[in-house]
């Protein structure tokens, strides 16, 4: 069961050539690929860390943020667990 | 200080908490309100309303999306399940709550087809997978989620998916932070903004805030040291005499937001003329619907909706918790007849409900509380 209100972040791993608003995304060690459409006015990177909300990513967030963010989540137990079953279920195209 | 060792900069925290002491002022009592449900979460897991001086109250706000969404639209949704060749699609927070005549799972369970989803685009490929079916993705949620729906809405657009249609009950923030302010239960002295529905709007529309009603506002992010950091902000403020909108979350949020998020909710939806929230009745131009050029996407369109309208049961006082004007446990229900498992009100469903963060979270912390008075 997933939370909408939760902001996930996820490090950019691959960019798609043939897909510009897609991009592979590591969250916690789960591959997915991500809707990266609303951030079209900025330069993504394999490397970049992004906050993401139900499959779309919302802003672009420093490595340092983005381990903060994931400390908190991983604080708030079942909650993330569920979040990252979601995306585990999900096959954006 | 109980909690402070909980903390990842122990040192911060216990400095911010005695410079928020010094700019207490004698004898004045402080409420300020969290809007959003993610920071009740984070203010009940860790006891941060015990760790504060106590002439300062933290009120929970309207923020969770799940929690303000009428019956009547929960019952319109399952109309829509129901009817021939529907897949309903939906978000896992939304599955448990109750209608006036149940909930997405009671529906499911006597037959429905109704799935859960990660994403609207989760929906919108199951939508190009059953060109038989018609495919509803239920929309919900605050200007965080609107931008996806508008974008998934673009997408089946572009790409001429015809069986993919929304049913849009995306609300928006401002009006709901208007109707509390002009309510006459409830003195503010100034608010905890939305840290993600601010990295979509910015801070700008909160300035009316500051403005026009003379509450300072702090966009602030979700982990304890921040929301501290941002009462600190409210007070030094009070302090000087100033009402401003400030951001503590400056890391992710941008002070005008994500331009191209706002471009394509404005692109894909207008404002209604008046939606109705759970506990806080109806509220002027507080709710998008999808414009009439993306009409084909349209649920509502599409299908006749019956327009049901439910009145909140007798019992439940999500709309009192929902306003601030009462803690969880002090509505007639909470942790008897209401409870996670089988909840009366939206405020127990999701964990960003502040009666369910409460329940979850903050017995335990009161319980540590009496543990270490005792030792």
């Amino acid at each position: 069961m997933n939370h909408m209100c939760l902001g996930i972040p996820g490090e950019v791993i691959e960019l798609l050539p043939d897909r510009p608003d897609l991009a592979k995304v590591d969250v916690s060690g789960v591959k997915r690929s991500i809707n990266i459409g609303l951030l079209e006015n900025e330069t993504l990177e394999p490397g970049d860390w992004i906050l993401i909300h139900v499959g779309f990513a919302l802003s672009k967030i420093d490595e340092q943020e983005a381990k903060a963010a994931l400390d908190f989540l991983e604080g708030i137990g079942q909650a993330y667990a569920d979040e990252l079953a979601a995306l585990q279920d999900s096959r954006i195209e | 200080m109980r909690f402070v060792d909980e903390f990842r900069d122990a040192d911060v925290a216990q400095a911010l908490a005695a410079q928020i002491i010094d700019l207490c002022e004698p004898g004045r009592q402080y409420k300020f309100m969290e809007v959003c449900g993610g920071h009740t979460h984070t203010i009940y897991k860790h006891g941060l309303e015990d760790y504060l001086p106590a002439n300062i109250t933290l009120v929970h706000g309207p923020g969770c999306p799940v929690c303000v969404i009428p019956m009547g639209r929960v019952d319109d949704a399952i109309h829509l399940a129901e009817q021939p060749d529907v897949i309903m699609t939906s978000f896992g927070d939304m599955m448990r709550v109750p209608g006036g005549r149940g909930s997405f799972f009671d529906s499911k369970a006597a037959g429905a087809d109704i799935r859960m989803v990660y994403s609207p685009l989760d929906s919108l490929k199951i939508a190009r997978q059953n060109p038989d079916k018609r495919v509803v993705f239920m929309a919900i949620g605050f200007e965080t989620t609107a931008p996806s729906s508008a974008m998934t809405v673009l997408r089946a657009a572009a790409e001429g998916i015809d069986n993919f249609s929304i049913f849009c009950n995306h609300v928006t923030i401002i009006p709901a932070i208007k109707a509390i302010l002009d309510s006459p239960d409830l003195r503010l002295d100034g608010f905890i903004g939305p840290g993600h529905v601010s990295t979509v709007i910015g801070c700008r529309p909160y300035e009316f805030i500051a403005r026009d009603y003379g509450k300072p506002l702090v966009c602030a992010g979700f982990e304890p040291l921040d929301i501290l950091q941002s009462v600190y902000m409210l007070l030094k403020q009070l302090a000087e005499g100033r009402s401003e909108v400030e951001n503590q979350y400056t890391r992710v949020v941008p002070w005008n937001g994500n331009l191209k998020a706002l471009q394509v909710i404005g692109q894909v939806m207008e404002l209604r003329p008046y939606f109705e929230w759970r506990g806080l009745g109806f509220i002027s131009h507080s709710a998008l619907r999808v414009r009439e050029e993306y009409a084909g996407f349209d649920a509502e369109r599409l299908f006749d909706v019956p327009g049901v309208r439910v009145a909140d049961p007798k019992a439940c006082q999500c709309g009192e918790v929902l306003k601030g004007v009462l803690k969880p446990w002090e509505c007639k229900v909470f942790g008897t007849a209401c409870t996670p498992e089988t909840p009366i009100g939206t405020c127990m469903v999701s964990s960003e409900g502040a009666c369910a963060a409460y329940y979850n979270f903050g017995r335990f912390s009161r319980e540590r509380v009496k543990e270490a008075t005792r030792t």
